[in-house]
């Protein structure tokens, strides 16, 4: 039994989590890059394979054959191992996400249930802001040391934003465990709680771009003054992991913004149908992403001190305003 | 921070969105060139299928990229190349070095070399990047007969053509 248990754990978490996102990821970048060539009215890649649909493929095969290059000032355990902290929490933070309901007998719950889901997010995803700082500090370059320190200070602020608009659907959830995934998920099913919290989920969109480095906060990676940022020093498969772990944390955000407030798995007919439970999942993950991908063809990027300042002087105090007008009106109404 | 401009803003990118994409897919569909283009030059030739280079090497004097290498020969009535004395029994273009500026077309007294427009140059190695005039003259023209030809003694005396007058 024990070892039942076990090889399904593996399965679970090299099926789900290992290849779903190392795919998804690579998948994520070509739809950025066609997105964002017709934000731009061009047409993007469109040659390797039918609809340019190999050109992920491609690359990683590009990337893999690539010279890796450790710089001789850099400290060498740190410069190999910051990576791969980097890409971890990424992999492994849909580990809490349900990605359909229990019906007649057939889980589609896969993902596991724990009673701190909410936390167990948050913890993980601080975990890679450690990958970034480390990144910076050991390449031994000033710009990659500059673009981890901005990644730490950026990330630091915009978290208490990020774990303020998860109090929301947390204190919406009528249930004895409204930390669990799960239990959110479930109290979704007849409203959905982007209507009930829309200034928590503009909170948590705005919070979570800024955490996951991209435009219009992609300040640790600004090109025009930091070349590439943390990771200029990296070439080859270490690069491919930072690159794998940027998009596999938008899909991640992406995945708990649909879980957390547009509903998770809910849509019409999945009490009937639970295999559309995962279709309207990833339909309104490609929603939110493709929201991603619009805000960076549309925003230049903020400069330093002000994106200090959004974070900490608009930000935060909208959240907290957010929270504190939740619970009195849940309180008063009775939940 | 106007909330509206936030709007305005992302509302402008989607209609770009919307729109049809400008561009070409270049190796299915070519955009054409200007006339003036200077692409890869062409070695041409008179009507009758003689050449017009008559060895004379100002092109080579011209280059500023040192690319044209020019060598001379006799011609004779029984082998005749070009009008007048001489042709180029060698002429090679150095595509590597050359800069497309078109000052060889310039210094040409028989307008034998033009920059046409071919654009799609590629190499594999650099002896190939080397064009002689194998590659640069072109074909004989309708009704013309190919190079070395016999010609009467004392038909093509004259070098240089008589141009015509440009105003």
């Amino acid at each position: 039994m024990d070892l039942v248990l076990v090889l399904e754990w593996t399965i679970k978490a090299a099926v789900i989590l290992m290849v779903f996102v190392v795919l998804g990821a690579a998948y994520l970048t070509y739809f950025e890059r066609r997105m964002l060539a017709r934000f731009q009215v061009r047409i993007g890649p469109n040659r390797a394979g039918p609809f340019g649909l190999l050109q992920p493929i491609a690359d990683t095969i590009k990337l893999m054959f690539k010279e890796d290059l450790i710089p001789e000032q850099a400290d060498k355990v740190l410069f190999i191992v910051a990576p791969i902290i980097t890409v971890i929490p990424a992999m492994i933070l849909l580990a809490v996400i349900p990605i359909g309901p229990e019906v007649w007998g057939i889980n589609l719950d896969l993902a596991a249930d724990i009673n701190v889901g909410v936390l167990y997010i948050m913890a993980v995803a601080s975990i890679a802001v450690y990958g970034i700082a480390i990144a910076g500090w050991s390449s031994a370059n000033k710009y990659s040391l500059m673009g981890g320190i901005r990644a730490t200070a950026q990330m630091i602020s915009y978290e208490l934003a990020l774990a303020l608009a998860f109090v929301g659907p947390i204190l919406l959830t009528n249930s004895e465990n409204p930390m669990s995934v799960h239990e959110i998920v479930r109290a979704q099913q007849s409203l959905w709680f982007v209507v009930l919290q829309p200034v928590g989920f503009l909170i948590y969109m705005m919070a979570a771009v800024a955490e996951i480095n991209r435009a219009p906060f992609d300040m640790p990676e600004a090109e025009q003054e930091l070349t590439a940022g943390y990771h200029t020093e990296y070439s080859g498969l270490k690069f491919a992991l930072f690159y794998l772990a940027e998009y596999g944390k938008m899909l991640v955000v992406s995945f708990i913004g649909a879980t957390l407030f547009l509903g998770g798995y809910w849509g019409p007919f999945v009490n009937q149908v639970p295999l559309l439970g995962p279709v309207y999942l990833l339909a309104k993950v490609v929603v939110l992403l493709y929201f991603i991908v619009w805000l960076r063809a549309t925003y230049p990027r903020l400069r330093y001190d002000k994106l200090m300042a959004f974070g900490w002087k608009f930000m935060l105090p909208l959240a907290l305003l957010n929270v504190m007008i939740t619970a009195s009106v849940i309180v008063l109404v009775g939940g | 921070m106007n909330p509206f401009e936030f709007l305005r803003g992302l509302w402008t990118t989607f209609l770009n969105f919307l729109e049809r994409p400008v561009t070409y897919q270049y190796p299915e569909i070519k955009r054409p060139v200007r006339e003036r283009f200077r692409g890869r030059h062409e070695l041409k030739r008179y009507d009758n299928g003689l050449e017009k280079c008559i060895g004379c090497a100002l092109c080579a004097a011209a280059c500023p990229a040192d690319a044209i290498f020019v060598e001379a020969a006799e011609n004779t009535d029984e082998d005749r190349f070009s009008p007048g004395e001489r042709y180029a029994s060698t002429y090679e273009i150095n595509f590597l070095r050359c800069i497309f500026c078109g000052f060889c077309e310039d210094a040409c007294p028989t307008e034998a070399i033009v920059l046409e427009h071919n654009y799609e140059l590629s190499y594999t190695d650099r002896r190939s990047a080397i064009y002689g005039k194998d590659k640069l003259l072109v074909p004989v023209p309708e009704g013309g007969q190919p190079t070395p030809m016999k010609v009467e003694p004392g038909s093509f005396d004259r070098a240089v053509p008589e141009m015509e007058d440009p105003t």
